[in-house]
């Protein structure tokens, strides 16, 4: 039974690895847990999951398998209204209860009522549980993803079984958050380490080569601590769609300032072409030449584009294709050289990944970058990092 | 040996079940959670508990998995064989034992407290497979092995900053500590105050919860910040009508600054009381 268990969780999706589901076992044999499901569930996701990101996909895969083996008494009888209403007021955010309410609430709940009556003749004479999944009103009008999950014992009893169905770690999977620290965190993946500086840490393999030379009287020597050496260079699409994304570029902006030590930042519109800027105010008179920068910054520079890439192809394939000044030459030449210049690069898009394909002008960028788009969130920075940190 | 909480720490089901598999298993538990949380406090509690001593080891960017083991100071030693010292003669004068040494050879069982090990090198957690699993260690300087006697009771806490290698997860427990709901809250804040009177603390877990349910705040208070802010209130000697105004309209708590660390948090809490006076 268990091994199914675990070749389901595996299934799911979570890194349980075997030596994980031997330890469970162990740990069944010597009874650590008690005999109820709320405690092998404890236990299970103690052994099992190893990150509380996958708590929720662990709590779904959980609830999926165990559904059946929970009992729930009280199902016999009627469904009370009040629960019924107590059920859906927990499932569905305000909004979605406000059009509900428009729909006819009666009406559903009678509807609601009838499945449960309906499955609970087909699963006769068991107490078990009814899930009335997608083929729910609910789960069919897209409130509520699972469907209406209807369970658990009289309520205000805390039992393990809520604790999974409420997956109250739902917050914490991890494309969705972004916080200053956390996009750090996803930075620190580029990190190199080199030697520079004044000389303070003592260098023992040095000291005992200078004392050996010097026949044995102690030479001290000193040497310069690690930093952080990695070079980067921002560039970031402002204004236009941007100011969708003001706030998660802002965070990243501001993550990026503090991890990287040789930061240079510059800003452009949609594509880039020959200028790009560095202050906002004066963008119009202080312009700086895209070939300069290319002579100034050398090839060990990382190169970091922010963009949503979303505009008109034009402005990327064609000349005078610019929506503020007539650019002679098309911004897929410019991108085309500053890739070459700077061979180390990532295109980092806060659009959603699966909006990519609908949009010509992402699928223009993405091959001109040579697939190194990836989305920003945290998943997608520390996969840009990884890319990053590879020795080109 | 079971742990089942304690009177300064107020153990949950599921930590308490962590806890007991970690000791009968003899399996390191690894420990994650918001700060301030108790994660470091929950092994101190274990082990006076538990009647047991409490190795710490508070690791620190700088820190390496050998440091934890033994460190050779060869640098005394060599300044000893310049001034002829005769303890240079004997290389395990200049071994200096660390907190897993100390643990192993410790006659009776101990805990072993591992704090933030999220802050050390990426690499270090893999420095530390082999010891801590089949808990012994080569020295080589003195060509000698060093096996635990009892397997010491391993805490590792973690705030998250790195994430933490496969190989060395597959080898611990691990346990979400989840940020209390209000019952539990309650009964920390008991705990901590036995003689708080019910209308203060209803009213000050009120500001409390209303202040971490306010988005887009930078830190939000945690637990140890609450029990704080509460013993400076008490300190204080404030009644609980202060924390409200009369009229139930909104007000700055007093001594807020307890609770809020950051400024900006408290600049963004002060305009949303007077909005929400203004709207009044």
């Amino acid at each position: 039974m268990l091994i199914d268990f675990f070749l389901h969780l595996k299934d799911s999706g979570l890194p349980v690895s075997t030596r994980e589901f031997l330890t469970l076992l162990q740990g069944l044999r010597e009874r650590v847990c008690g005999p109820s499901i709320d405690d092998f569930y404890h236990f299970a996701r103690l052994c099992l999951v190893k990150d509380e990101t996958y708590y929720d996909r662990f709590d779904k895969a959980f609830a999926a398998y165990f559904g059946g083996v929970s009992e729930t008494p009280g199902l016999e009888t009627e469904l009370p209204e009040e629960w019924l209403r107590a059920m859906a007021r927990r499932h569905l955010d305000p909004e979605a209860r406000a059009r509900l309410e428009k729909l006819g609430w009666d009406k559903l709940m009678e509807t609601l009522r009838e499945r449960l009556a309906e499955q609970k003749g087909r699963h006769q004479g068991g107490s078990k549980w009814i899930g009335t999944g997608g083929s729910s009103p609910f789960g069919n009008a897209g409130y509520h993803p699972e469907g209406v999950r209807i369970g658990g014992e009289s309520a205000g009893n805390r039992t393990a079984v809520k604790v999974w169905e409420k997956r109250e770690y739902r917050n914490l999977d991890d494309s969705v958050e972004l916080g200053t620290r956390n996009i750090k965190v996803a930075l620190r993946r580029l990190r190199r380490f080199a030697r520079e500086g004044a000389a303070e840490e003592l260098d023992l393999d040095g000291t005992i080569a200078a004392t050996a030379r010097n026949a044995g009287w102690l030479d001290l020597m000193m040497r310069p601590e690690r930093h952080n050496a990695v070079k980067v260079l921002l560039f970031l699409d402002v204004g236009g769609s941007m100011d969708d994304h003001v706030k998660v570029c802002e965070e990243l902006f501001s993550a990026c300032r503090s991890e990287f030590k040789h930061l240079e930042y510059f800003y452009f519109h949609n594509c880039v072409y020959e200028s790009v800027w560095r202050d906002s105010y004066r963008r119009h008179s202080e312009r700086l030449q895209l070939t300069d920068l290319m002579h100034k910054y050398g090839p060990d520079y990382k190169l970091i584009f922010v963009g949503d890439a979303t505009m008109s192809p034009y402005e990327i394939l064609h000349q005078h294709g610019s929506i503020e000044h007539m650019n002679t030459e098309p911004g897929a030449t410019w991108l085309r050289r500053m890739l070459d210049t700077w061979p180390a690069a990532a295109w980092l898009n806060p659009e959603p990944e699966r909006l990519w394909p609908y949009r010509k002008s992402i699928e223009i960028i993405r091959n001109i970058t040579g697939d190194r788009m990836f989305p920003m969130t945290l998943a997608g920075l520390e996969r840009a990092m990884r890319h990053l940190s590879k020795r080109n | 040996m079971r742990f089942e909480g304690s009177e300064n720490y107020v153990a949950t089901a599921d930590l308490t079940l962590a806890v007991n598999a970690a000791i009968s298993l003899q399996r390191p538990l690894l420990i994650k959670g918001e700060p301030g949380t108790g994660k470091t406090l929950l092994a101190e509690e274990v082990a006076s508990a538990l009647g047991l001593d409490l190795l710490q080891w508070h690791i620190k960017s700088t820190t390496k998995a050998q440091q934890g083991l033994y460190e050779y100071d060869a640098v005394s030693r060599l300044r000893d064989s310049q001034l002829g010292d005769n303890r240079v003669r004997d290389i395990s004068n200049y071994i200096v034992k660390g907190v897993l040494w100390q643990a192993f050879e410790s006659p009776r069982p101990t805990v072993v407290l591992i704090d933030e090990i999220d802050k050390a090198d990426i690499e270090f957690p893999n420095d530390l497979l082999r010891e801590l699993d089949r808990m012994e260690f080569h020295v080589y300087e003195t060509r000698q092995t060093v096996r635990a006697t009892h397997r010491p009771i391993v805490f590792i806490t973690s705030n998250n900053e790195k994430e933490l290698p496969d190989a060395f997860l597959r080898r611990c427990f691990f346990h979400y500590i989840r940020f209390p709901d209000r019952d539990t809250m309650k009964q920390i804040v008991d705990v901590h105050f036995p003689g708080i009177r019910e209308a203060l603390l209803s009213e000050a877990l009120e500001v409390f919860f209303g202040l971490r349910d306010i988005p887009g705040l930078k830190k939000k208070p945690s637990t140890s910040e609450l029990i704080d802010w509460l013993r400076l209130i008490l300190a204080e000697d404030i009644p609980p009508e202060a924390l409200r105004a009369a009229d139930g309209a909104e007000v700055m708590p007093p001594l807020a600054g307890a609770l809020l660390k950051n400024e900006q948090d408290m600049h963004l809490y002060e305009r949303l009381v007077a909005m929400a006076r203004k709207h009044r």
